[in-house]
């Protein structure tokens, strides 16, 4: 069983698309939207939800009315300026801000305040034409967004290994930070999905980086390649340069958000370009993992 | 002395689990006397990170000499190399056939972490 | 004045409709680079950084001589990133949000505040506006440090525009966190109207004003157009897809360069919401 993540740097390369393809391609794979915050898969791949699970990750604090001395230490010396007050001048979490980290239980003089998890979403395990996929519901601004990322893979991964899937495959977040690092450690190969222009380049490089210091092989596709020929090279030249694989390049097609809008793939048109040009990446990238 | 063993259950002879930083529980169990003692780890399963060091920590705590175990990250490993206790890999099935290759001096300690770390 | 640039989904436009704004509003305009993870706006701007600022947070520093041993500050850190093993103190720097809990909570005060730098910022004078990029740096997964020491160069004296990160949550929040206005950049597709509902969740919980942007509109797909008049959101503007531009784009050339003519919709634009 192997895990293969969708990741990009730059957001918009094309990942999700490319993830559902896969996902039909594989036949009788299991799936993860790592996307958690902005989760696009289950648009495309229609999900059933079988169980749904709360997820808990951290903690946030909860304060006493009645020890309360409305003394105004607690927001005074959260480090993350995450607390106001209510009307009465009891402390009360802002909407953001709060990283469960209990400054204020520490600087608090009467003992007013404890640590509480904190739910900061759900998760799904839900059936799809492809195969069962787990998503999930990041609660808006949440934290710990890696660590429901962590939670999703390993669950998608006991059931990979339940069900004797060939592979697990993962659509990554954007960026490189917490969320891109979660959805990617440990993987057996990175699907770096890039487009033809400076930006796209410049995020390329620094994903490639990041892929690499967390130890996991990569290779590039070059989505929507025929809008800058000269970048697509450039691109490859960087692929080149850093012993990068190239899985492929696909060009820039109406399809695919034809076929969006139904909740189908571009390999609905199997004699189409684009899926024939994803069906040639999908079977380099198969041919590398075996 | 005092040997660690990451497992599923609650016994030797029950399957090793493979992951230290996860594992469900440690058994401890003593050369000298022959017994064995539990200690659950089921709070770093679902620890929101540093699941691995906190795992260290059982094990430094219950005074253990060595960990017997299927793979270990790199933050667990710091923690039991700073503490002085050996770390030995196995792909023996359960705790009894880990320690008897451990007892028939088939395993090596090991010098670093033999996996990646998960992030959070 | 600050404003806030946002989607939700990633790859709308919002350093596009950043940099249109800003070279709209020229000296009077200060551009924060927020996607700290992949920063764009200096891509498309001729001009070298005349400074760096390092971006640091706390972290501890053990003074073994005066420590106990106790392992309180182990205790106390809600992220695991201490371990107290005999005495010796091992940090994991990557776990740590620098809070300075263990530091409050050391009974013998054998912890210092120390720092390390987890990234860094760019301040670059562009073609009429000023810059300032926070470059997170790579492998060390922290973005909101960077983005609050970025936006603390807010100049009350200027427009403030805030190129956030794609998605929702800690590092998107941090950057519209405190904005008068926050401006919804989103794509007319199914997947770029699901991402604007859900950034639109995380505005109204944080009681923020916003409207929509629609990049690459197409006159036959009113998509957003008619989620909008439905919500009764403000449709600020549609930018229609061109060729042109994205090609264009693609060889870094900002919009007001391919798209001059544009520049009048972002004033009229710019003025309904009082920023000019």
């Amino acid at each position: 069983m192997k895990e293969i993540v969708l990741l990009s740097g730059k957001g918009g390369t094309g990942k999700t698309n490319l993830c559902g393809c896969f996902a039909q391609l594989s036949g009788g794979a299991v799936l993860a939207d790592c996307d958690v915050d902005a989760s696009n898969l289950p648009l495309l791949l229609r999900p059933e939800i079988r169980s749904r699970h709360d997820f808990y990750a951290g903690f946030e604090p909860q304060f006493d009315p009645l020890k309360c001395l409305r003394c105004g230490d607690c927001s005074a010396a959260c480090p993350f300026q995450a607390l106001g007050v209510d009307a009465s001048g009891l402390p009360r979490l802002r909407a953001t801000g709060c990283e469960g980290c209990a400054v204020c239980v520490s600087v608090c003089k009467t003992d007013a305040v404890t640590m509480i998890s904190r739910q900061c979403g759900e998760w799904y395990e839900s059936q799809t034409s492809c195969g069962v996929m787990f998503h999930a519901k990041l609660l808006p601004g949440g934290e710990n967004s890696g660590k429901l990322i962590a939670q999703l893979r390993r669950a998608a991964k006991q059931k990979a290994l339940a069900v004797h899937a060939a592979n697990l495959i993962c659509d990554g977040p954007p960026g490189i930070g917490c969320p891109a690092i979660s959805a990617v450690s440990g993987a057996d190969l990175a699907i770096l999905v890039t487009e033809p222009t400076v930006s796209g380049l410049h995020d390329l490089k620094r994903v490639a980086q990041l892929v690499k210091q967390f130890g996991v092989p990569a290779q590039v596709v070059i989505n929507k390649c025929d809008l800058n020929p000269e970048m697509a090279d450039a691109i490859q030249s960087f692929c080149q340069s850093k012993q990068i694989a190239l899985a492929g390049r696909v060009k820039f097609d109406p399809l695919f958000q034809q076929t969006v809008q139904t909740g189908d793939t571009v390999l609905k048109y199997p004699q189409s370009e684009p899926a024939q040009a994803i069906t040639q990446i999908w079977q380099t990238i198969c041919a590398t993992l075996n | 002395m005092k040997i660690a063993f990451s497992s599923y259950g609650k016994t030797l002879d029950v399957l090793l689990d493979e992951r230290f930083g996860r594992a469900a529980n440690f058994v401890i169990y003593d050369t000298e006397t022959k017994e064995t003692a539990v200690i659950a780890n089921t709070q770093n399963l679902e620890a929101a990170q540093g699941a691995g060091i906190q795992s260290a920590m059982h094990i430094v705590n219950a005074g253990a000499e060595a960990v017997i175990t299927g793979h270990c990250g790199p933050k667990a490993f710091h923690v039991l190399q700073t503490a002085g206790i050996k770390v030995y890999l196995t792909r023996a099935v359960t705790g009894e056939q880990a320690l008897r290759e451990f007892e028939a001096g088939r395993l090596t300690p090991s010098t670093q972490a033999d996996v990646e770390g998960h992030w959070a | 004045m600050k404003i806030a640039i946002a989607s939700g989904k990633g790859g709308t436009g919002k350093t596009t409709v950043s940099l249109a704004l800003a070279e709209t509003l020229g000296n009077r305009a200060r551009l924060f680079d927020c996607d700290v993870e992949e920063p764009n706006c200096h891509l498309f701007i001729n001009a070298q950084p005349t400074h760096i600022e390092p971006v640091n947070v706390l972290t501890p520093e053990f003074d073994l001589k005066h420590c106990l041993g106790c392992g309180k500050c182990a205790q106390h850190c809600h992220f695991n990133a201490i371990a107290a093993v005999k005495q010796q103190m091992i940090h994991f720097a990557e776990l740590c949000h620098g809070c300075g809990n263990c530091v409050l909570n050391c009974p013998a005060n054998a912890i210092a505040r120390g720092t390390r730098q987890i990234g860094r910022l760019e301040f670059c004078n562009a073609a009429n506006f000023e810059l300032i990029s926070g470059v997170a740096q790579i492998g060390s997964s922290m973005s909101p440090p960077v983005i609050r020491q970025l936006k603390r160069h807010a100049d009350r004296q200027r427009i403030n525009l805030f190129d956030a990160p794609p998605g929702t949550a800690c590092a998107m929040t941090a950057a519209v966190d405190g904005c008068d206005y926050v401006i919804l950049v989103t794509e007319p597709t199914p997947f770029g109207l699901h991402d604007l509902q859900l950034a639109i969740q995380t505005l109204k919980m944080m009681n923020l004003r916003f409207g929509v942007i629609v990049n690459r509109a197409d006159p036959q797909v009113d998509i957003i157009g008619g989620f909008c008049r439905q919500q009764q959101i403000k449709l600020l503007m549609q930018i229609a897809f061109s060729r042109r531009i994205a090609e264009g784009y693609s060889r870094g050339q900002r919009l007001l360069q391919a798209a001059p003519e544009l520049k009048a919709e972002f004033e009229t634009m710019l003025k309904g919401l009082g920023a000019i």
